[in-house]
């Protein structure tokens, strides 16, 4: 059920799930395919810039600069809209920004609410508050469509439904749409699409969207997209609502032309994306007649508030980590059961969601391989910031067994005599383990090991008794 | 000049040779090698696996065994990552020991400017940049260089190269079936390569991807950059 | 308390001790390229993404047979287009608060544009004399935008530039690079989807008049 936002469903560790996803080779195979495109794609453009990293330079900065001044950015943007002819509402939570949107799209006379692809409004489990206040989301995007025809949760921050394939999505069409003669040719879904929902946004009362960024100097909002549906609801609706973070504002005017163009080449791996949607309040005979703008903390002033966490608000978005990354590439996004998948998943969740939201197994789930970092258009330290969360983690839930091991191990560390001890320790009690060099029963902690990997046996020499009987000899 | 071995206790325990092997090269190279026999860890497990305070006790301890060397070198990637890139935030007081600590090839190439080694190997051999020394100390190809440089070697690319094989660390069991998927990955391209050893700059990584190949049934070895330098 | 009040508090608790530090702008602001060499890359780059690019020295003429080969009998405009540029042997609609369904039913749009960018294609639409009102270049399912050589910019940073004094004046602005298209079915890029399908620039010398 893809409107159960993840937090709201029982947590479901990483491991036992991402058990289930790495045997589904279609959606592996779907996710290889698909990182391999954007991955060479995002390099090649990235390429194309000799000035890309002090592009990142500035984006991290920036993003940075603004946060620490949001006290004033967001009161600024506030007045800035205001004065335009726009509405701005405050949200603490999932749940007030919930009841704003259903409130603003019941008077606006809706039944029917189109919607741009938006994160926070996934986050926020909007959709299920507009059905249970019998208002219909129509998803817009074509990704999300598809996930909203397969009633499945999206699994990419970007791409929602990058884990279907073209054969997938032309059977979901014939099946839901009623397009029997259709082909899978990505052209003609994409055709599908367009004929399916031009109706709707011909009629478009109510129209929600989240933002890429908004400035604050000038009141300008930002939505950036390819499809053109964006455009659509952002213009033809007479009603706008857009949900946003509060961490989205930009101080600046010229911070977009940083933004725009980390964004497009670290996220499609194209120059630029076809279309930016900026505006301000509403403008007489351009547009919708009413603009609200929800501005949206639900956990964002906890990362505030941790400074080792704080740089994980500079994110835009783009997915480049995900895109990145060799755990997700194993199982695809629905492994971790949250709206933000991947590795900038595994360290907002916590900080959004809180201590009791979400499974504390999320940052363990990666390597520390440190591929993120090094495509983030932001430079978020995703390793740097997974390993604070894991710090979080183990102070926060009993750790068992390993965290008994692992402070055990800790101690033996401490002093020479205690570790050369338990080298010697180790080779005594692996006896009934040990065939021919290498350990044969894997138990405990071990078994996972020992499900793909064999196991030297602790050979008789350590190093540092060779080293000992060298110096001797 | 006189270098200090860090083994790494990884190393130290289960990968011997290779701290003998690093040894060999060295003193061929006409090093004085010193082993502080103190050391133990650097304490790059606790770290990655969240526990800051042992961590931050045994960077402490690092510190102080190798206060005294010129120059540390270590057979390993990921502490010499560790120690450089995390020991000098989580204890200040020792960041002048932790950069003076290097990977193997970062001091023979970076450091030394030593490629020949006056080693011999003979067969096909892929190289597997490991994560950390790929990113976090970024030896850059200083490994490939090396390798290049004996006789004998016959480089074979390996296919998705910088992939992470699966390892990281605790990782390695306590997300067991990811962590072997991206092995299995690994091993594939490995075998794609056609080489008959696959070589990195980590004891560990290598502790899992030959665990993997033997398991396989896989003819391939797995050896350590050090292995390939001493012969 | 308001959430406003209580949202606002959270960021001073949370902010406390926290200082803004300078932001570094060392990446590209001006281009290097002549006005040749910026029109050259735009055309290549609008092209790149599947946009048609022609220049011309007669633009009614040109539009003309641009609207001809592609079977393009009506075309709404914005009423304060340039008279110069209207082509001969069309219908023309002026977008007069056309209704969504009366713009669909239209067979395209010609509008001029504020500002183009040659490094990324783009062109930038802020509702300035003949451009017309969002609504206009989005429904109807060919965009034909004149674009004058003088006004293409080399970089995004000099693009930005130009439409920064709309931004404060509280236009709207979109940007536009290509058709419309996707990239949801297997990351493959598809052109043409709810926007435009197909996009011509016509690239003209002269400001019209
Ligand atoms: S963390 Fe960085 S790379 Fe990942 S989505 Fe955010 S901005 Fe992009």
């Amino acid at each position: 059920m893809r409107e159960l936002a993840a937090r709201s469903a029982r947590p479901v560790a990483f491991p036992s799930a991402a058990e289930a996803a790495v045997t589904d080779e279609q959606t592996r195979t779907n996710v290889r395919l698909a990182q391999d495109t954007i991955r060479a794609r995002r390099v090649a453009v990235a390429a194309e810039l000799d000035d890309w990293e002090a592009l990142r330079d500035a984006g991290a900065a920036l993003r940075d600069r603004s946060l620490s001044r949001l006290r004033d950015l967001l009161p600024l943007l506030e007045d800035r809209v205001t004065r335009s002819g726009g509405v701005v509402h405050w949200a603490r939570d999932a749940e007030e920004a919930n009841e704003i949107v259903v409130r603003v799209a019941r008077a606006a006379g809706a039944r029917e609410v189109l919607k741009v692809k938006s994160l926070t409004t996934d986050e926020i489990g909007l959709n299920a508050a507009l059905e249970r206040a019998g208002l219909r989301p129509l998803e817009t995007d074509l990704a999300e469509l598809v996930c909203q025809l397969a009633d499945e949760r999206p699994s990419h921050l970007l791409v929602p439904a990058i884990h279907k394939n073209r054969t997938e999505i032309r059977d979901l069409f014939r099946e839901r749409l009623g397009l029997e003669e259709l082909t899978d040719e990505p052209r003609e879904l994409a055709e599908a699409a367009r004929a399916h929902l031009r109706a709707a946004f011909l009629r478009a009362k109510v129209a929600i969207s989240g933002a890429n960024a908004a400035v604050a100097e000038t009141g300008t909002v930002c939505v950036v997209e390819s499809e053109g549906n964006g455009r659509m609801c952002t213009t033809l609706a007479d009603t706008l609502i857009t949900v946003m973070g509060i961490e989205k504002v930009v101080a600046e005017w010229r911070d977009l032309e940083v933004l725009l163009q980390l964004l497009p080449r670290s996220a499609t791996g194209e120059r630029m994306n076809p279309y930016t949607s900026l505006w301000t309040g509403v403008r007489e005979g351009d547009g919708p007649r009413a603009f609200h703008l929800v501005l949206l903390d639900a956990g964002r002033t906890r990362a505030l508030a941790d400074p080792v966490a704080r740089p994980v608000l500079r994110c835009i978005r783009c997915s480049a980590c995900i895109n990145a990354c060799p755990v997700y590439r194993q199982t695809g996004g629905h492994a971790y059961h949250t709206v933000y998948a991947g590795p900038i998943g595994a360290i907002l969740e916590p900080q959004l969601a809180g201590p009791r939201g979400q499974p504390g197994s999320l940052p363990f789930a990666s390597s520390l391989c440190g591929a993120c970092a090094d495509v983030c258009p932001v430079r978020i330290d995703i390793p740097g910031l997974l390993v604070h969360e894991r710090g979080r983690v183990v102070r926060s839930e009993r750790q068992g067994l390993e965290g008994a091991s692992l402070r055990l191990l800790g101690r033996v560390f401490a002093s020479r005599e205690r570790y050369e001890r338990a080298q010697r320790l180790a080779r005594r009690l692996q006896r009934p383990a040990v065939r021919e060099g290498r350990v044969r029963w894997f138990v405990g902690p071990l078994a996972g090991w020992g499900s793909s990997r064999e196991l030297p046996a602790v050979p008789p020499q350590t190093f540092r008794e060779w080293w000992a009987d060298r110096d001797r000899a | 000049m006189r270098v200090a071995l860090f083994v790494t206790c990884l190393a130290d325990t289960l990968a011997p040779g290779v701290g003998r092997a690093a040894v060999t090269v060295l003193e061929r190279l006409g090093l004085g090698v010193d082993f502080p026999r103190e050391q133990t860890c650097c304490g790059q497990l606790h770290w990655n696996a969240g526990y800051a305070d042992e961590a931050t006790a045994l960077a402490a301890r690092f510190g102080e065994v190798f206060a005294d060397a010129e120059v540390i070198v270590t057979p390993s990637g990921s502490c010499a990552g560790h120690v450089r890139e995390h020991v000098p935030t989580l204890v200040p007081r020792v960041a002048h020991v932790a950069a003076r600590t290097f990977e193997l090839s970062q001091l023979l190439v970076e450091r030394l400017g030593v490629e020949d080694v006056g080693s011999t190997y003979a067969g096909r051999l892929t190289y597997h940049p490991t994560c950390h020394s790929l990113r976090l100390l970024r030896v850059g190809d200083a490994p490939e260089r090396l390798l290049r440089a004996v006789p004998g070697v016959e480089l074979a690319e390996l296919p998705e190269a910088t992939e992470c094989c699966g390892f990281g660390g605790m990782f390695s069991v306590k997300n067991a079936a990811v962590s072997s998927a991206m092995l299995a990955a690994k091993l594939d391209a490995i075998a794609s390569s056609g080489a008959d050893a696959v070589c990195a700059c980590d004891a560990s990584c290598l502790l899992h991807i030959g665990g993997g190949l033997e398991r396989r049934g896989s003819p391939v070895r797995a050896v350590h950059l050090a292995e390939v330098l001493a012969g | 308390m308001t959430a406003r009040e209580e949202i606002l508090r959270r960021i001073n608790v949370a902010l406390a001790g926290a200082t803004a530090q300078p932001v570094p702008r060392a990446y590209r602001v001006a281009g290097e390229l002549d006005r040749d060499g910026r029109v050259a890359l735009f055309r290549r780059r609008v092209e790149d993404y599947g946009g048609v690019v022609l220049e011309s020295a007669a633009p009614g003429e040109t539009i003309a047979a641009v609207l001809a080969e592609r079977g393009a009998r009506r075309i709404g405009v914005s009423p304060d287009l340039d008279e110069a540029l209207l082509p001969v042997g069309v219908e023309v609609v002026a977008d007069d608060r056309l209704t969504p369904r009366q713009l669909d039913a239209l067979d395209g749009a010609l509008t001029t544009c504020a500002a183009a960018c040659a490094e990324t294609g783009t062109i930038a639409l802020d509702g300035g004399p003949g451009q017309g009102r969002r609504a206009l270049t989005l429904v109807p399912d060919l965009h034909v935008c004149v674009v004058r050589r003088d006004d293409v910019v080399e970089t995004v940073p000099e693009l930005l530039a130009r439409l920064e004094a709309s931004a404060r004046a509280g236009r709207p602005i979109v940007l536009v690079s290509g058709p419309s298209a996707t990239s949801d079915i297997e990351l493959t890029r598809v052109e043409g989807v709810h926007g435009p399908r197909r996009l011509v620039v016509v690239l003209v010398d002269r400001p019209p008049a």
